[in-house]
């Protein structure tokens, strides 16, 4: 899941990181308010799920409420890699002596938590990686010691920042890590980490993404999945509790497990078509899923044919071909239907499909086969 | 001969008397998989088809000398399943579950590795391992797997695990072992662990490999291929053609380095010597291809 800044801010002070106060905003009059609350000069700032924000001219900064009018009237609206912005985040403006980047995130590899910690920061980290590595220094952190005040501290030496951010570093490393181990976060990235004129280490940008699978235990993390960007396929299926993502072609996908479903986008493409998404129903594909689906795939406009590879594997052929008829009792479809069903009761399966089997309804033998025949009905 | 497991392997079933682990628990033992007991820590003394159930792996161990343990618990006590069983004394862990957060997986791989170095897990969110006509954990249909050998198997997905002995039985080509490794960021049991496993086993004389995109563990395997392996390996990359996955941020893109991409993996794969089938039929038949030439 991944945070606004100003969620991230917030989930950052929550660990006792000193950031910024502001406001998030919907309009321009409310940006106009927030900015008289906090008294000007202000940073006018776009919230969405992408980078490169400033390039794109969606951060401003605001030196009176006129110039906030100006810039949030700009910035509402304005799209930044395919994300329309819809809300702002209005923040007091701070004092920048220099720009330093931090992060932590799991090195799948090492199977260790990784922070990186850069004095060239306020730029792309990709940039430096590649400019100038040695700028950025690492440290891996085993999850059973946690980041020890010794292993911090060699750290933020090796980074060479200016003595003056020394301790100040330090200690927010500190207080980051523990927000990225408790809050489990799949990445926390502070860039641009600053140092002010008077010597004070501040954080102005945070990058927060978090595990999914952890929120049995973060209750509250229910208000970001209720903000991550989707559009109205994946908001249909999310809300169904079905695995979908929305892609460009004609050829609707529902596949059994996430590796039979990506393999099946393949096939399609290789047939020479195109999947108009990837969605996975899991294992126990009764009617209630099946039918679900269906709905989801059959309110996509662009969809023209759809397949449905099934690989009983537990999952019961002869249920899966019940659950097929009984879901398209329930649902009108519109486009013609393939599918292929190997594994486990296939037979009785097939059987079960083959008085029902018309233009509407096919059935195929293999998966290469069905990913034709689908796409043959598509173009 | 297989690996991992065999006819041997006895094992006990954590979470044996909730649904999932009941159903699948059923499913194995009528395999002929050796399920000596059950453990629920409020339900010691009571039975599940006739397996006793004990109050914790120790003391299931103690009394049936099982090897092996099976993980059918709900996420959030996944992290305590695997240490109950390290401490309890298995060797070798199947955790099924999926939805473990990150965090959890690599606390216990690191705490594994450090406390019970002797201790192989496999898993979390995988479907389990079979070596066919010997062993069943987890929940691949055995019956989609033929006996024998020469193929052992190796696969990061579910389902595609049990598409890739589906293609190997149509064409009557049979396999030692099959392991789901599961296609979490920090599984137990890698694909190298594998390969090397099944290059020190006699009865498997070539290996099928069934990879995905995100993260560099195919990659590894390919250095390792290239380096170590004499046995001929084919493999499929799933998610050719999928958009490239949410990137994790600055600090993600960096750590996996330009790496994670199908593309990038067929290519180091066929560098490393691997035949690299476009689909997982097309694998299977370069598999039957290098069978015959055995």
């Amino acid at each position: 899941m991944d945070l606004f800044e100003h969620q991230g801010k917030e989930f950052f002070a929550r660990y006792g990181m000193p950031v910024s106060p502001g406001e998030a905003v919907f309009s321009v009059d409310e940006a106009v308010a927030a900015a008289e609350r906090l008294g000007t000069p202000v940073m006018v700032k776009a919230q969405i799920h992408a980078g490169g924000r400033g390039k794109a001219g969606g951060v401003k900064y605001a030196a009176d409420i006129d110039a906030v009018r100006e810039h949030a009237g700009n910035i509402f609206g304005l799209d930044i890699k395919g994300h329309i912005v819809e809300r702002i985040w209005i923040e007091k403006a701070s004092d920048i002596a220099e720009e330093y980047y931090a992060s932590f995130t799991l090195d799948r590899s090492a199977k260790m938590h990784l922070g990186m910690l850069s004095k060239e920061g306020g730029i792309e980290i990709e940039t430096v990686a590649e400019e100038n590595p040695d700028a950025i220094a690492k440290t891996w952190i085993d999850p059973v010691d946690g980041l020890t005040d010794e292993a911090c501290r060699a750290w933020v030496a090796a980074a060479n920042l200016p003595e003056a951010a020394f301790e100040g570093t330090v200690e927010i490393m500190k207080l980051l890590y523990t927000a990225y181990d408790e809050g489990d976060a799949d990445l926390v990235e502070i860039n641009p980490l600053i140092l002010t004129p008077e010597g004070k280490m501040h954080v102005l940008d945070a990058k927060v993404t978090l595990d999914a699978n952890s929120v049995f235990r973060h209750e509250d993390y229910a208000q970001y999945d209720a903000t991550q960007p989707r559009d109205e396929r994946e908001q249909a299926a999310h809300a169904k509790g079905l695995q979908y993502v929305g892609l460009e072609g004609s050829v609707g996908v529902i596949a059994n497990g996430a590796g039979l479903a990506m393999s099946t986008v393949d096939v399609v493409s290789q047939a020479g078509g195109n999947a108009a998404n990837f969605l996975d129903i899991g294992g126990g594909a009764n009617a209630d899923v099946m039918a679900g689906a269906l709905e989801v795939i059959n309110h996509d406009p662009s969809v023209k044919s759809i397949f449905i590879n099934i690989f009983g594997g537990i999952t019961r052929g002869d249920e899966v071909a019940n659950g097929i008829i009984e879901a398209m009792r329930r649902v009108a479809i519109d486009s013609p239907i393939v599918i292929r069903l190997d594994g486990t009761n296939a037979e009785e399966g097939r059987v079960i499909l083959a008085p029902n089997l018309d233009e509407k309804l096919m059935m195929e033998p293999t998966m290469l086969d069905a990913a034709r025949r689908a796409v043959e009905l598509a173009s | 001969m297989s690996i991992f497991v065999d006819e041997n392997t006895s094992v006990i079933y954590q979470g044996l008397t909730g649904s999932q682990g009941s159903y699948y628990g059923r499913l194995n033992a009528e395999y002929g998989t050796r399920i000596v007991a059950g453990t629920h820590p409020k339900k010691a003394g009571t039975e599940v088809d006739g397996v006793p159930i004990y109050a914790n792996v120790g003391e299931a161990v103690e009394a049936t000398g099982a090897t092996a343990s099976c993980i059918f618990i709900p996420a959030p006590g996944v992290r305590g399943a695997v240490m109950e069983s390290a401490e309890g004394g298995v060797e070798f862990i199947v955790a099924i579950t999926e939805g473990v957060p990150a965090h959890d997986e690599a606390y216990f791989y690191n705490d594994l590795k450090r406390n019970f170095p002797d201790v192989r897990l496999l898993g979390p969110n995988c479907p389990g391992i079979i070596s066919p006509g010997k062993c069943n954990i987890g929940i691949t249909a055995g019956h989609i797997a033929k006996p024998g050998g020469p193929v052992g198997i190796v696969s990061r997905s579910g389902t595609l695990t049990y598409q890739a002995l589906y293609e190997l039985k149509q064409k009557d080509i049979g396999v030692t072992t099959c392991v789901g490794i599961g296609g979490d960021p920090v599984p137990g049991t890698s694909f190298i662990d594998c390969l090397e496993a099944f290059e020190a086993d006699p009865d498997t004389r070539a290996v099928m490999m069934i990879g995905e995109i995100g993260g560099s563990a195919e990659e590894e395997a390919a250095e390792f291929i290239k380096n170590n392996m004499t046995k001929p390996v084919s493999c499929y990359i799933a998610g050719v053609t999928a958009p490239p996955g949410k990137k994790m941020g600055h600090a993600g893109a960096i750590v996996s380095g330009g790496k994670g991409t199908a593309a990038a993996k067929m290519e180091a794969l066929a560098d490393a010597g691997a035949q690299v089938g476009q689909n997982p039929t097309e694998a299977g038949e370069l598999m039957a291809r290098i069978v015959a030439e055995l």
